[in-house]
This record gives C-alpha cells, sequence and structure tokens, in this order.
C-alpha cells in the first residue's frame, strides 16, 4: 500500500462528493413542500410575511444560485441556517450527535459482541442443534422489521409488565448511579431492537464466512500437526475469517452517524435520524441537506478506511 | 339573527335572565367565537367572568417535574418567530402576555393588573382605543423589571417588515403608547370592537426590550435569547433542543403568589400522536400529551387504564367541504378554476343544496371522529333553528334527489343525472388522512344513491397544503369540484376568518394563489356586508353583520361544513389543568398542578 494510493483515492473522493451533492440538491429542490406552509394555511399571517421570509432565507433565487451559495458556505465550514429553528445547522447536529453515538454505537458493539461468538461456534458445528437455532433465531432477527420489534417490545415491557419505560430522555436530571441506571433503562429497548437486526445479519454474514475458511486446506494441516482445536480456531480460522466482517463493520459505520430513523422515531430518541425525518416533515432543506450530505461524507470516508484496512489486515491484497 | 335580537339578548344577560354561558352558546351556534362573545357582553356593560379560583397548593414548589409531551416538539424559542402551535406553546413556558382566554371565551389577566373595560374607561366609547394597566413589581427572570417599555418595544419589533414576524398582522395596524411606566394605550385608526388581539393570547406574548433592542428588524434572527429565552413567566428556560426538549426549571420570583406548583419541567418532542397517548393514559410516564390526532375509538380503550383522562376544548377549527363556483375543467390564460368561468353544473343552486344534503354528518361524527369532531354547530343551515341550542342539520338522500328531480336533473340510463348533456359528476380531493377518506367515501355513497357520481382524488399533504406555484393539486388551486379540509381559526374573532369569502380575495394566477378565498364565491351583497362590518362602530351591529355572512355562506353552499375540530388534550388522572381551545395548549401553566 502506498501513500500514493491514499492520496489518489482521496483526491477521486471530490468529484464524487461534489456530484452527491448535486444530486442531493436537485432532488431537494425539486421535491414539493414549503417550510413556510404553516403560514400559508393560517389567515392570521399577511402574506407578506412569508413573502419576506423566503425572501430572507433566499428561497425565491434560483436552484443553482442557491446550489452555489450552499457550495460556497459549505467549503468555509457553514453548514447553513434552519429555517425552522432559526440556529445553524451544525449546533443542530452536534446536539444530536452524542445521543446517537451512544444508542446507535452501543447497539453496533452488542451486534458484534453477539454476532462474533455466535457466528463462530455456528461454523465450527455446522448443522448441530446449536447451529440450527442460531441460525432460525438470525433468520427470525432480520426478517422482523425494526418497527415491530421496537412495538412489541413497547407493548411486552413498558405496558404490560411495565418495567421499561418507552420514551427516552436525554436530559435525566440527577447524578452517580441511579442517574447512570435511569439512562441503561431508557436505552435497553432501543438499543436491543437494533442490536438485534445488526447482530442477525452479522451472525449469518461471520458463520459463512468462517464455513469458508475452516475447509481451506491450511486449517486441515494445523489440525494435523496436532495444534489444538481451540487453537486452530482463533489463531489460524478467526484471523482470516474476519478480514471481511471488520470490511462490513467498517461500512456500517456511517450509520452509526446517520442514526436509525425508524428506532429513534418509535423511542423518541434524539438523535441524527430524527432530526433527519422532522427536518424532512417541515421541508426545512438546509437541515436535510447537511444531514444527508454528511452521511454521504461518511460513506465515502468510510469505504475508503475499509478498503485500507482491508489491505492492512491481508497483505495479498495489493493496491495499484 | 338581527341587531335588535341581539341586543336583546345582550339585556337579558345583563338583566340576569340569561346565562352567560348561554349567552356565548348561542352565539356559537351563529357563527361567533366565544372570545367575540363575551366581548360584546363587556361592550354591552357586563363585565367579564373570572373564573372562580380553582388552585389548591399553599406554597410555592414542591410538586417535583412536570413532564408534557407534544409529539412535534418546538423547533423554536421566540414567540414571534413562532410557526405553529408547538412554538408558541413551548414558548409560552416562559414568556406571558397582557391576558389570556379561558375556554369560555373570557380573558384572565397575566402581566396586566386588570382586564381593560368600560366600567372604569380603560376600553374607549368609541373602540379606537384600550388602556392596558400593567401588573406593577413584576421581574424578567434575568432580575430586571417589568414595565410599558417592553410593552411598547413589543410592537415596534413585531410591526417591522424586516423582522419578519409572523405576528405582525396584530401590530401592523395599531399605534401603541406609553402613558406612564405601567400604563399602555393601544390605538386603532378605525373603531375596533374586538380589540384584545395585540398582547392577547397566542400573539401576544411579550418578549425582553433590553435583549432584543440590539435585535429588531433584519437582525432579528442572530439575537441569542432566541435560542435562550427570559421571560416572566413561571418557569426559568434551562435547555432547548429544538424539536426534542424544552426544559425549565421554576421561577422563584414569579409574579404571582404560590405559584407554580412544580419544581420543573419537561417538555418532550418526537414521536406519533398514538404512543404519546399512551404515555400518559395507559402508563402514566408523563402527566400531559397535546394535540391528540388519534381516533377517539383508541383513545377510548386507552382511558380504560385508569390513568389518564382525555379533555376536549371547543374552537374556531373546522373540517369542511368547499365547492368551487369556478369550472376547474377549463383553461383560461393558464389557468385552470379561472374566475372568468363559471363552474357548468355547481352554479346550479339546486345542485348545491342537494349536495349539502348528501353530507351524513352523524354518522361522520359518530364513527369516525367522536368526541373530537362533533358535527358542527358553527355553520348551521336553517336559520330558522339559530334560537335552539341544539342545531340540527339535514341528512336526506330522498329530499336531495327530490331538489335535483325538480331542478329538470333527469336520470341517465347510467344512473347518474343530467341535464342539457352536464352530467352530474365531481371529483372530489382531500389529504392523505385516513379520517379523510373514510369521509369521502361515506360522501360518495351517499351521492351515488342520489344520482350524482363522486370521484375521489387524495393528494398527499405535504403537495395538498404546499404553496408550490408548479403544483396543480395544491388546495389553493382547487383543480377539481369540491375539495374538504380544516381550515383554522387561530384568532378568536371570526372578522379574519370570513375574509375568506370576500371577491377580491379570491386565489388567482395573477396573486399567485394567495388569495384566501379558496372556493373564489363572488357575491357583491357579501362584500358589501363584510366591508361594513370592519368599519362598523358599534360592536352589536358589527356582530349582527358578522352572524349574516355566515348566513349567507351556508344559505348559499359555498362551503359544507362536516365537523368542527376541537383540541383535544390527554391529561394524567391527579394533574389539574385547563385548557382552552381559544389559546394556546400552555396558556395557564402557571396554575397547573398535581392533587396529592
Amino acid at each position: 500500500m502506498s501513500r500514493q494510493y491514499i492520496i489518489r483515492r482521496l483526491l477521486i473522493t471530490i468529484p464524487s462528493l461534489l456530484g452527491i451533492s448535486i444530486v442531493l440538491f436537485a432532488i431537494l429542490a425539486l421535491a414539493p413542500g414549503d417550510p413556510f406552509e404553516e403560514l400559508a394555511t393560517n389567515p392570521a399571517v399577511p402574506p407578506e410575511v412569508r413573502a419576506a421570509l423566503r425572501a430572507k432565507f433566499g428561497l425565491d433565487d434560483p436552484v443553482w444560485t442557491r446550489y452555489l451559495h450552499w457550495l460556497g458556505a459549505m467549503i468555509q465550514g457553514d453548514w447553513g441556517f434552519s429555517f425552522a429553528s432559526r440556529m445553524d445547522v451544525d449546533t443542530l447536529i452536534l446536539q444530536r450527535l452524542p445521543t446517537t453515538l451512544i444508542v446507535i454505537g452501543s447497539s453496533q458493539v452488542i451486534a458484534i459482541l453477539v454476532a462474533l461468538p455466535v457466528g463462530v461456534l455456528a461454523a465450527t458445528r455446522p448443522y448441530s442443534l446449536f447451529d440450527q437455532i442460531a441460525n432460525t433465531l438470525a433468520f427470525v432477527g432480520f426478517s422482523l422489521p425494526t418497527f415491530f420489534t421496537g412495538l412489541l417490545f413497547i407493548l411486552v415491557f413498558s405496558i404490560q409488565l411495565d418495567w421499561l419505560p418507552f420514551v427516552y430522555r436525554a436530559d435525566i436530571a440527577g447524578s452517580g448511579w441511579p442517574w447512570l441506571w435511569a439512562h441503561i433503562k431508557q436505552s435497553i429497548m432501543p438499543v436491543m431492537v437494533l442490536g438485534l437486526f445488526q447482530g442477525a445479519s452479522l451472525v449469518r454474514f461471520v458463520r459463512s464466512s468462517v464455513l469458508d475458511v475452516i475447509k481451506l486446506d491450511y486449517v486441515t494441516t494445523a489440525r494435523s500437526k496436532g495444534i489444538g482445536e481451540r487453537k486452530v480456531i482463533t489463531k489460524h480460522v478467526v484471523r482470516n475469517a474476519l478480514i471481511p466482517v471488520v470490511t462490513l463493520v467498517a461500512l456500517q459505520m456511517p450509520i452509526v452517524f446517520g442514526g436509525a430513523i425508524v428506532t429513534e422515531q418509535i423511542f423518541r430518541v434524539p438523535g441524527i435520524g430524527s432530526l433527519l425525518i422532522s427536518a424532512m416533515l417541515a421541508n426545512d432543506t438546509p437541515v436535510v441537506m447537511a444531514v444527508t450530505f454528511v452521511i454521504a461524507c461518511l460513506v465515502v470516508i468510510f469505504n475508503l478506511i475499509a478498503d485500507i484496512l482491508y489491505g492492512w489486515l491481508d497483505p495479498r491484497i495489493s493496491f495499484r | 339573527m338581527n341587531e335588535h335580537e341581539l341586543r336583546g339578548l345582550i339585556g337579558k344577560v345583563k338583566a340576569g335572565k340569561l346565562s352567560r354561558r348561554s349567552f356565548v352558546q348561542r352565539m356559537a351556534a351563529v357563527g361567533l367565537t366565544a372570545p367575540l362573545a363575551t366581548q360584546l357582553l363587556a361592550h354591552g356593560g357586563v363585565a367579564m367572568a373570572q373564573a372562580p379560583a380553582t388552585y389548591k397548593p399553599t406554597k410555592r414548589g414542591g410538586g417535583g417535574i412536570l413532564k408534557v409531551l407534544w409529539w412535534q416538539g418546538p423547533t423554536l424559542l421566540n414567540p414571534h418567530f413562532a410557526v405553529g402551535t408547538k412554538d408558541q406553546d413551548g414558548s409560552r413556558l416562559f414568556y406571558e402576555p397582557l391576558a389570556g382566554w379561558d375556554p369560555d371565551g373570557n380573558l384572565k389577566p397575566k402581566l396586566a393588573a386588570a382586564i381593560p373595560g368600560r366600567e372604569d374607561g380603560t376600553l374607549a366609547a368609541d373602540g379606537k382605543s384600550v388602556t392596558w394597566k400593567l401588573k406593577q413589581g413584576v421581574t424578567w427572570h434575568d432580575g430586571k423589571p417589568f414595565t410599558a417599555d417592553d410593552v411598547v418595544f413589543n410592537w415596534e419589533y413585531a410591526k417591522d417588515p424586516a423582522t419578519a414576524a409572523v405576528t405582525s398582522g396584530s401590530y401592523a395596524d395599531v399605534m401603541v403608547e406609553k402613558i406612564d411606566p405601567y400604563t399602555v394605550v393601544v390605538k386603532f385608526a378605525k373603531p375596533t370592537p374586538f380589540w384584545a388581539d395585540a398582547f392577547v393570547g397566542t400573539r401576544g406574548m411579550i418578549i425582553p426590550k433590553h435583549l432584543f433592542a440590539d435585535f429588531i428588524g433584519a437582525k432579528s434572527r442572530d439575537a441569542p435569547t432566541n435560542l435562550k429565552p427570559v421571560g416572566t413567566g413561571p418557569y426559568m428556560f434551562k435547555d432547548f433542543k429544538p424539536g426534542d426538549l424544552v426544559a425549565g426549571v421554576i421561577n422563584p420570583n414569579y409574579h404571582q403568589p404560590n405559584k407554580p406548583y412544580f419544581d420543573s419541567i419537561e417538555m418532550k418532542g418526537g414521536g406519533d400522536a398514538v404512543s404519546a397517548a399512551r404515555a400518559v393514559l395507559q402508563t402514566g410516564e408523563f402527566d400531559f400529551a397535546w394535540n391528540m390526532q388519534v381516533e377517539d375509538e383508541i383513545l377510548q380503550r386507552l382511558e380504560k387504564g385508569g390513568k389518564g383522562r382525555v379533555v376536549i376544548s371547543p374552537g374556531g377549527n373546522i373540517e369542511h367541504i368547499q365547492l368551487n363556483t369556478t369550472d376547474p375543467w377549463t383553461e383560461v390564460d393558464g389557468e385552470r378554476s379561472s374566475l372568468k368561468t363559471k363552474h357548468p353544473t355547481l352554479s346550479d343552486p339546486a345542485v348545491r343544496q342537494a349536495l349539502s344534503m348528501l353530507v351524513d354528518k352523524k354518522s361522520i361524527e359518530q364513527h369516525i371522529y367522536g368526541r373530537t369532531g362533533p358535527a358542527t354547530a358553527n355553520f348551521v343551515n336553517n336559520p330558522k333553528r339559530f334560537v335552539s341550542t341544539t342545531t340540527t342539520y339535514e341528512f336526506n338522500v330522498d329530499k336531495a334527489a327530490d331538489i335535483l328531480e325538480k331542478a329538470g336533473w333527469k336520470k341517465g340510463s347510467d344512473g347518474i343525472r343530467e341535464k342539457d348533456g352536464k352530467k352530474l359528476k365531481f371529483v372530489y380531493q382531500t389529504s392523505i388522512n385516513q379520517p379523510r377518506q373514510k369521509t369521502q367515501a361515506i360522501v360518495k355513497q351517499a351521492a351515488q344513491k342520489a344520482g350524482i357520481d363522486m370521484e375521489l382524488k387524495s393528494v398527499t399533504a405535504s403537495v395538498f397544503f404546499s404553496s408550490d406555484v408548479a403544483n396543480p393539486d395544491t388546495y389553493t388551486k382547487f383543480y377539481c369540484d369540491l375539495q374538504m379540509y380544516t381550515t383554522t381559526m387561530s384568532q378568536p374573532d371570526p372578522e379574519v376568518f370570513m375574509m375568506q369569502f370576500v371577491s377580491s380575495e379570491a386565489a388567482t394566477k395573477a396573486n399567485k394563489w394567495q388569495g384566501r378565498n379558496i372556493t373564489r364565491w363572488q357575491s357583491k351583497e357579501y362584500d358589501d356586508n363584510y366591508a361594513a362590518s370592519q368599519s362598523e362602530v358599534d360592536p352589536v351591529k358589527r356582530a349582527a353583520m358578522l352572524i349574516k355572512a355566515n348566513d349567507m355562506v351556508i344559505n348559499n353552499q359555498v362551503v359544507i361544513p362536516v365537523v368542527s375540530r376541537p383540541g383535544v388534550a390527554a391529561l394524567g388522572t391527579k394533574l389539574n389543568a385547563v385548557v382552552s381551545g381559544w389559546d394556546n395548549n400552555t396558556w395557564d401553566l402557571s396554575d397547573w398542578y398535581k392533587d396529592a
């Protein structure tokens, strides 16, 4: 892997990000809706107010002028100004980021923690009872959409059993253990819903990856050399089998930042996903633009990171 | 009901022969709002009733945290920029107006020392000015005193076109003067019977001069206080995350003794209406939830849990069907539904009359909206029944068919009535929303029986209600025969509301479809009556004119009212809160408390 390769890849990202931003902007500009439509249906608000607001926020300019404006500001680090909240978009996003990272991040961690051992164990004993059960659960897990499991969890754990709250409050007052416990309690359901969903597909992936490697000749060689089974699996099989898994996890990282729209909405988790959906409903284009663009950037960057990681983990891969 | 009858009724209230409440109810039946009715009484010399104080706690604080749920959280906290009620509700935790509207349409003083009245001369006899005495000893959350300068400043701030304040409609045409540090006078260019608009209710919240003075006009968006409100209200600002959370802590120097009861407040946003109802009515996680747009059937089921109750507060919003008076199917000068055309079939009064009899409001109320949409009493079909407090409306397929038959609309071989080669076929549109689609189906069924064919069309709400000039499916373009939606009455006075039937307000291509008259109904008689009501000195005469305006709209079937849409809130069992349909949900937050 060479430094040149990384520089070249970084340079390639610039036109692709520009392209993405043009497409995003065009779609948002073409979409119907008006950020001040609520004012239009309110007879007590004079139409001039709406006209003045539109002019103030530059909504009457042609699309390409608006795009160039946006691009110019973005390059200087100005992410735009929200129509709905009358504040800077970056503040809005930064407010939401910690919750997203904690909730979605821990669900990813749980997904990995569950998927790795289960997937490896299932693969080492293919078609055993354990494998069958793990497979079935994994199928159920990723066939059920999160809005369904989310509602099911609420129905069982909040309404029937009354164990867990189903409204997430980022601002719980207090400190020490009770505070921590309250946070954990309210995070359990959203984290589990997301974790199970992610984990389920990851289990299948790990299992097939390990199965691919376990049949290779060098594993047989290692076994015939008399190395213990445990050592064969951890040192020889898993190390190689996990290379594609690492890529997969790296490619999923943008999701951690992007939030999970449906789950966040159900549990009222104030993350990036719920910011995005409410901005869309309010036709708050600067926020939608910023969030989608940030996610696009993260996807591009993590793709690059995944590629580099892949080459670093597997020296057989060469970059040119 | 004419002026004479109105005076008679007011006289009866004055003499104590008629209760205020039944007067207000009768006015509501003829299209006047409760606040306007009470203002009529005030002008007639009957002082506004003060609701008996029911606040029980005997000391400030100690109530713990008050958790309220707005499934669309406030996105900004400057009341002059508040786009929707959610923003006004959120701002109201910290800011207060001079007075607020209670559920019966009476004013309750907040920052005012008393409600202006004729007896003490604070309400000018000519209706051209009103004097507000301010409460003394009120301080802003940062300790600065609240004075008349603040009130005058709010007027300057909101009326400045460069500020682009949403509230400008209430301030642009008035003059505000400071008399002394605790007295201001609001002057009107012409006699204004509805004087309680500026500084009152949803659009009257007062922001501090000392923090906003440098941010008036074009700089208004840069004010740091836009996001960190400093008001006079019962709670002080703690935290704000747009769309997610508004948090406040008790104001230890609040200007009313022993209030507020709660130590802190948390207004949580996001999610959907059904789960918000659940969190209050079923699990009790929250104490209050706003705008329960949930089918009544579900609400009733949730209420059975015994953890909360649903409170309905009547207001002025009304779900109605508009009949197009222009021809939506012929293009003239690049626009359909042009004023130069006439609707081929709906222009026949018999057809309109028949249609109004084909809307089964009772079934719509019973099977769709329940308590959240009573068949409307605001607009009544028959003037004879005005005197009655139980308003009725007629649903009669046979009668409708009979009217059409007599007018010469005969059934063709396909069962659809026609006359002179024109068939009674209509396109009936509304936004996508389950109750609306159900209502459409009920109307279509009845129409079919009477020999009218209805094609149903539903448009995504974000398109239907947008002001996109390029889109043919917006409600303002009205490119179809009938359409249905809820028109909101955000002011307690019907004058602005009734403007939507004035000829010159017609939505056309020339005004980019921003005109308020969507049905494009043109009536010289209505216009003259409306213009006269705007400059009428005598409030009673004006009220009679507004009633007449309402009658004209109904008798000509310009629109067919379906159900009124009251405010619906969910309250925890222990919470005591008065919710008003004429003001914000949080209008009386200082008086909320929980039973021990």
